[in-house]
């Protein structure tokens, strides 16, 4: 599958498989309390399944400074 | 997952309620809540001007956004703070959810305002060798308080988040800055007639949940970092949070609800300060020349003293 990675710079990377969310995000070493994970415009919880022709993005939700 | 309203799919999941929610049911959620903690800590009522201040950013639109919805009487406030492109580009994303909305937008150029030869925040952190984010937050602070006094808002509303909050709560307790802690409140009462009431309404919600109204309304945020928060202490203090956040769901949350129930009573009852004017601008302060007039004023002789060395 593409994964799209916005955090907040956009690189692309390939996962092979149908994954779950949580796993796609624990192979890529991301904490799931700091992104939303989203597919054509729907968001995806930890448990959603993804194809492995199939595309989705990975937002960080992390803003720093105040 | 499944939405615990409809048991459609679920968007969004919040471990720490135990719950999730379809994207049409996470926003009612999400409205319904803040208006709880607008409600709940008597941040505002319908007949207050609200002042919005706004970044660009995901937090401050989303809750221009929701209040916005909830009927509130609100008007946006952009401080141009002069960091390059991010500025520029920040500055349009607030001018184009603003006219999305219909709403009114300020816009306060701090170049323009307060700095001499197009000096902004880059330039005074620069002039005075300092980190930029503590220049811009103190900045920020001044800016914000004047705008509301000088235009007539009863309250202030900014974008703080949970993950804000107990970033800063982090930060404070590490150093022990009791002045600090004394004054960290979802709510800031106005204690001089030039300081407008202070709220935080999305003080309970974390990024993540803040981001995901935000993408599900379909609001175009400034997604970039600024430029200056490279390396900022909140961000690493955000991760250390949210690594404890995914082992033990409910731990941010707890932290900061505990300090504001238990702890912050005792340190305010022993924080209490007498707010003056400052001698050179009028604004609220604790000592003779406020700490924003002594930071710009140290900037440009510094600024003047390194062009006249060239």
């Amino acid at each position: 599958m593409r994964v799209v990675l916005r955090n907040p710079r956009r690189r692309e990377i390939q996962i092979a498989g149908n994954r779950q969310v949580l796993a796609i995000l624990e192979e890529l070493g991301l904490n799931p309390e700091t992104v939303v994970v989203v597919q054509g415009g729907a968001l995806l919880t930890r448990d959603a399944y993804v194809a492995d022709d199939s595309s989705i993005e990975v937002i960080s939700a992390i803003s720093g400074g105040m | 997952m499944r939405c615990l309203k409809c048991r459609d799919k679920a968007s969004v999941e919040m471990r720490r309620h135990n719950a999730a929610y379809c994207a049409p049911h996470y926003v009612d959620f999400f409205r319904s809540h803040v208006l709880r903690n607008i409600k709940s800590k008597k941040m505002f009522g319908h007949s207050e001007k609200i002042l919005v201040a706004v970044s660009g950013g995901k937090d401050s639109l989303g809750l221009w956004d929701v209040l916005t919805h909830l009927g509130y009487k609100t008007t946006g406030l952009y401080i141009d703070l002069g960091i390059g492109e991010y500025s520029v580009r920040s500055r349009e994303k607030s001018e184009a959810f603003a006219d999305s909305i219909g709403g009114k937008l300020v816009v306060k150029d701090v170049r323009e305002a307060y700095g001499e030869d197009e000096m902004g925040i880059t330039e005074l952190s620069k002039a005075l060798r300092r980190a930029p984010c503590s220049g811009c937050g103190l900045t920020k602070r001044y800016v914000t308080n004047q705008v509301a006094h000088e235009l007539g808002f009863d309250v202030l509303a900014t974008g703080h988040n949970l993950d804000d909050e107990t970033a800063t709560l982090m930060g404070n307790v590490l150093h022990w800055q009791m002045g600090y802690l004394a004054r960290q409140s979802p709510v800031l009462e106005s204690t001089h007639v030039r300081l407008a009431r202070k709220v935080k309404p999305l003080y309970t919600f974390t990024e993540r949940e803040s981001l995901s109204y935000v993408l599900i309304r379909g609001i175009d945020y400034i997604e970039e970092e600024c430029p200056n928060a490279h390396g900022a202490l909140s961000i690493l203090y955000k991760e250390a949070l949210n690594t404890i956040e995914n082992q033990s769901p409910g731990a941010k949350s707890s932290f900061l609800m505990g300090f504001l129930d238990r702890a912050k009573p005792l340190i305010e009852a022993a924080e209490d300060v007498e707010l003056a004017e400052c001698i050179q601008c009028g604004e609220p302060t604790t000592a003779e020349l406020c700490a924003f007039c002594r930071m710009w004023d140290r900037a440009k002789s510094a600024r003047r003293l390194n062009r006249g060395k060239i």
